[in-house]
C-alpha cells in the first residue's frame, strides 16, 4: 500500500484537508521510531488503496520541539511515497522554507497552497506553475475549508504518487541543517512567482484586535466572553438533557421493563437498575457535551486562543508557567489528554513538566457532566450557572496555589513565539463534524470502560447474595464505611464515596454509579440525592471531584509525556492531598459558619 | 542617519528593519520560519497588559514575543 505524509506548518489548515480527505475514518495508530500516537486514514486514490498520515504541524524540520523531533523519527523510520505539504498561502514567502528542506532531501512531494480565499482577498497573486517549476514539485491552490480547488489538487495528488517511486526511509545521518543557500533560492522563487500588495491587511482582524486585546479591556472581555459560553451551554443544554433522560425514561418504563421482566429478579435488577440505568444516565449528557464542545470548536478555530496567550503570558510568568499554559489549560476544558500531548511545543522540560502538572486541574467535559447533574439537583435554576462557573473559576484557583507551590522545582526560562493567526470562523460543516466526532468519542467510552464501570459498582452495591442494595452489609456499604474516616470530614458521605473510587477511572462513571447505588434514574436519581444531602456536602464532593486525578486516560499521558515515575506519582498524591484539603476546608468553614 | 536598537525599545505603532537576531540556534529557527530574518521590515502594533509580550506585525504574519526575548533582537530604524 501506499503511503502518504501530510506535513505543515501550524495554522496551515493541515486538519482541516486531513478531515476532508479522510471523511470520518480517521484512526489512531502506532508507527515505528514515533512514542506517540498519529492520526492516519486509509483511502482510494487513483484506483487503489493508501494510507495517508498526518503528522504533527511543525516550522521546520530542524527544530528542536518534542513536535519536530516526531516528524523527523517518521521520516528516518518509515518509506514514503508522497508527502502532501500544506502551506498557508497568505504567508507563502515563509512558509516555502519547508518545501524547500524537503526537497533538498530528495522526498517526493506536492505542495497544496491553502486558504486560496484568503489570499485572493489580500490581493495575492502567486503563479503556480512558475513556483512549481523553480521548486521542483507540484503545486495546486486550494481551500480546504470551502473546498476550493480540491478536485484539481486530488488529481494532482493521483497523478504524482502514480509516477513516485517509494522513497526509502531517510537516514538518521542525513543533514537536516538549513543553509544559507536555501534561504536565497526562497526570496528567488518568492520575487519570481508571487506578488504580494505593499499593503495587505486582515481589516476585520485588526479591527477586532484593537477590542480584544485592548490594554485594559483584554482581559475582562475574555472572561466575559468565557462566562457567556458556560452559561449558554448550561442554559440550552440542561432541558435538551432532561429532553433525552425523559426518553430513555420512557423507553425503560414502556418497552425495557415489560421486556426483562419475565428474567429472574437478580438479572432484570442487573441488567436494568446495572447496566442500563448507569449508561443512560451517562447518556443523558450527551447533548451538553455536544453542545460544549460546538462553542470550543468556535473558540478554538477563530484564533481567539493565542489571543487569550497574549493576554494572560505576564501574569503566566509570575506563576513560572506561560501563554501557551494557559491555552492548554483552555484546552483541557475539553479533555485533559490532547491539552498534555499539546505541551509537545514546549522545549525547556521544566515549563511542560509544570504545565503537565496543572492541566488535570482544568474542568474537562466529563466532569462538566457531573456538576451539572448535582448543580441542577441541588441548586436553583438561577443560581445552577453562578455555581458552575465558580468551579471553573476554582480550576485557576488550584493552578496558582500548585505552580506558587512547585514553580521553584520546575524552573524555566524558554524563550518563545507565537503566531497570532487572523480571526476566522469554522463553516457548518466543521462544527457538525466536529460534534459527531464528539458522540462518537463518548459512544466508545462508553461500550468500553463505562458499561464496565457501572457493572462493576452494581456488583458492589448487590453482594453478597440476598443484601439490600447498598445497604451497609453490601460490599460498597462496606468500602464506602472502611473509607469514611478520611471523606466524612469533607462531609462526603459513603455513597458518593464509593462513585469517586469508581471516578478514579473516568468520571463519566461517577453519574452512573450514583444511578446503580441509589437504585434510581433520571429526575427521580435528582431528587433522591437532594434528599439526602445538602448543598454544601454537593459543592465539597464537586470540590473533590474537579481537583483529584481526573481519570486513567490523563494518568497513562501523564505517564507515557513525562516518561518518569516519580513524576507520575507526584501528579497523583498532590492533587489527591488538595483535593482533600479543599473539599474539607470547604466544608468545615461552611458548617462553622452555620451553613 | 538609521540607529541601532533593540527591538524591545520600540514603541507601539513604530516600524523598524531587522538585523541581527542574538539568540540560540533553537530559537533563531523557530524566528526565521516566523520570518524574522536580516533585512525584514517589522511593526510593533501592541503590548499585553502587564508590561506583557508584544504584538509584531511581519509581512502577513502575526506574532507575539515577549519583551526580555525582543531584546536579543537587533534591529535599524
Amino acid at each position: 500500500m501506499k503511503r502518504i505524509a501530510l506535513l505543515g506548518m501550524p495554522n496551515a489548515g493541515k486538519s482541516t484537508l486531513f478531515n476532508r480527505m479522510s471523511g470520518a475514518g480517521a484512526k489512531v495508530a502506532n508507527w515505528p521510531g514515533v512514542t506517540v500516537d498519529l492520526l492516519s486514514a486509509k483511502l482510494l486514490l487513483a484506483g487503489q488503496m493508501a494510507e495517508l498520515v498526518d503528522l504533527p504541524g511543525i516550522y521546520d524540520l530542524h527544530g528542536f520541539s518534542d513536535d519536530e523531533q516526531v516528524v523527523r523519527h517518521f521520516l528516518c523510520n518509515n518509506s514514503i511515497d508522497l508527502i502532501i505539504i500544506v502551506a498557508n498561502a497568505t504567508q507563502v514567502e515563509r512558509q516555502l522554507t519547508l518545501a524547500l528542506q524537503l526537497k533538498s532531501l530528495g522526498l517526493p512531494a506536492v505542495l497544496l497552497l491553502n486558504m486560496s480565499d484568503e489570499a485572493k482577498k489580500l490581493g495575492i497573486t502567486i503563479n503556480t506553475s512558475q513556483l512549481g517549476d523553480e521548486l521542483g514539485y507540484p503545486v495546486s491552490l486550494i481551500s480546504a475549508k470551502y473546498g476550493q480547488g480540491y478536485t484539481d489538487a486530488y488529481h494532482l495528488i493521483e497523478k504524482t504518487l502514480q509516477n513516485s517511486p517509494a522513497s526509502p526511509a531517510l537516514s538518521l545521518e542525513q543533514d537536516f541543517a538549513v543553509d544559507q543557500q536555501l534561504e536565497d533560492k526562497l526570496e528567488q522563487i518568492i520575487r519570481h512567482s508571487v506578488e504580494v500588495p505593499v499593503q495587505t491587511s486582515h481589516s476585520t482582524t485588526e479591527k477586532l484586535d484593537k477590542l480584544m486585546l485592548h490594554p485594559w479591556l483584554g482581559l475582562p472581555l475574555f472572561f466575559t466572553i468565557m462566562y457567556l459560553m458556560f452559561e449558554a451551554v448550561y442554559t440550552l443544554g440542561s432541558p435538551l438533557q432532561d429532553g433525552v433522560a425523559w426518553l430513555l425514561e420512557g423507553f425503560r418504563d414502556l418497552a425495557l421493563s415489560p421486556l426483562l421482566s419475565t428474567l429472574p429478579p437478580l438479572l432484570n435488577s442487573f441488567l436494568l437498575e446495572g447496566v442500563f440505568d448507569g449508561v443512560a444516565t451517562v447518556a443523558s449528557f450527551v447533548p451538553v457535551i455536544v453542545l460544549f464542545f460546538l462553542f470550543m470548536a468556535i473558540i478554538e478555530d477563530s484564533g481567539y486562543l493565542s489571543r487569550a496567550a497574549f493576554l494572560m503570558d505576564s501574569l503566566m510568568t509570575r506563576l513560572g508557567l506561560d501563554g501557551r499554559s494557559f491555552v492548554m489549560l483552555l484546552m483541557g476544558f475539553g479533555c485533559n489528554v490532547p491539552a498534555l500531548m499539546g505541551t509537545r511545543t514546549m522545549r525547556s522540560r521544566g515549563l511542560r513538566l509544570l504545565t503537565m502538572l496543572v492541566i488535570p486541574f482544568s474542568l474537562c467535559s466529563a466532569r462538566l457532566q457531573v456538576f451539572v447533574f448535582m448543580t441542577t439537583a441541588l441548586f436553583a435554576p438561577s443560581q445552577a450557572p453562578l455555581v458552575l462557573f465558580s468551579l471553573y473559576l476554582m480550576t485557576f484557583v488550584t493552578v496558582i496555589i500548585t505552580s506558587l507551590i512547585f514553580k521553584g522545582r520546575f524552573n524555566s526560562h524558554e524563550p518563545f513565539a507565537l503566531e497570532l493567526p487572523p480571526y476566522r470562523f469554522p463553516t457548518s460543516k466543521q462544527m457538525i463534524l466536529r460534534g459527531w466526532h464528539e458522540v462518537r468519542h463518548f459512544l466508545h467510552r462508553a461500550t468500553k470502560f463505562i458499561t464496565i464501570g457501572v457493572v462493576l459498582v452494581w456488583i458492589l452495591t448487590n453482594m453478597p447474595f440476598g443484601v439490600e442494595p447498598a445497604s451497609s452489609a453490601s460490599w460498597s456499604g462496606l468500602i464506602g464505611e472502611f473509607m469514611s474516616p478520611i471523606l466524612s470530614p469533607a462531609g462526603i458521605n459513603p455513597e458518593l464515596t464509593v462513585a469517586l473510587i469508581f471516578g478514579f477511572v473516568a468520571k463519566e462513571i461517577v453519574i452512573g454509579a450514583l444511578a446503580v447505588i441509589y437504585g434510581l434514574e433520571g429526575s427521580s436519581l435528582m431528587q433522591g440525592i437532594a434528599q439526602q444531602i445538602d448543598w454544601v456536602q454537593a459543592y465539597s464532593f464537586m470540590l473533590f471531584t474537579l481537583i483529584y486525578t481526573p481519570c486513567l486516560a490523563t494518568i497513562a499521558t501523564l505517564r507515557s509525556e513525562a516518561k518518569s515515575g516519580w513524576y507520575t506519582a507526584l501528579s497523583i498524591a498532590w492533587p489527591l492531598t488538595l483535593a482533600w484539603c479543599v473539599s474539607t476546608g470547604f466544608y468545615q468553614a461552611a458548617r462553622y459558619l452555620g451553613y | 542617519m538609521s540607529n541601532l536598537y533593540r527591538l524591545s525599545s520600540l514603541l507601539p505603532g513604530q516600524s523598524a528593519t531587522v538585523q541581527a537576531l542574538h539568540v540560540d540556534s533553537g530559537f533563531q529557527f523557530r524566528l526565521n520560519a516566523l520570518g524574522f530574518r536580516t533585512g525584514k521590515i517589522i511593526e510593533l502594533i501592541r503590548v499585553a497588559p502587564f508590561n506583557g509580550p508584544f504584538h509584531i506585525k511581519l509581512g502577513n504574519t502575526e506574532v507575539m514575543l515577549r519583551q526580555q526575548d525582543a531584546a536579543n533582537i537587533e534591529v535599524l530604524m
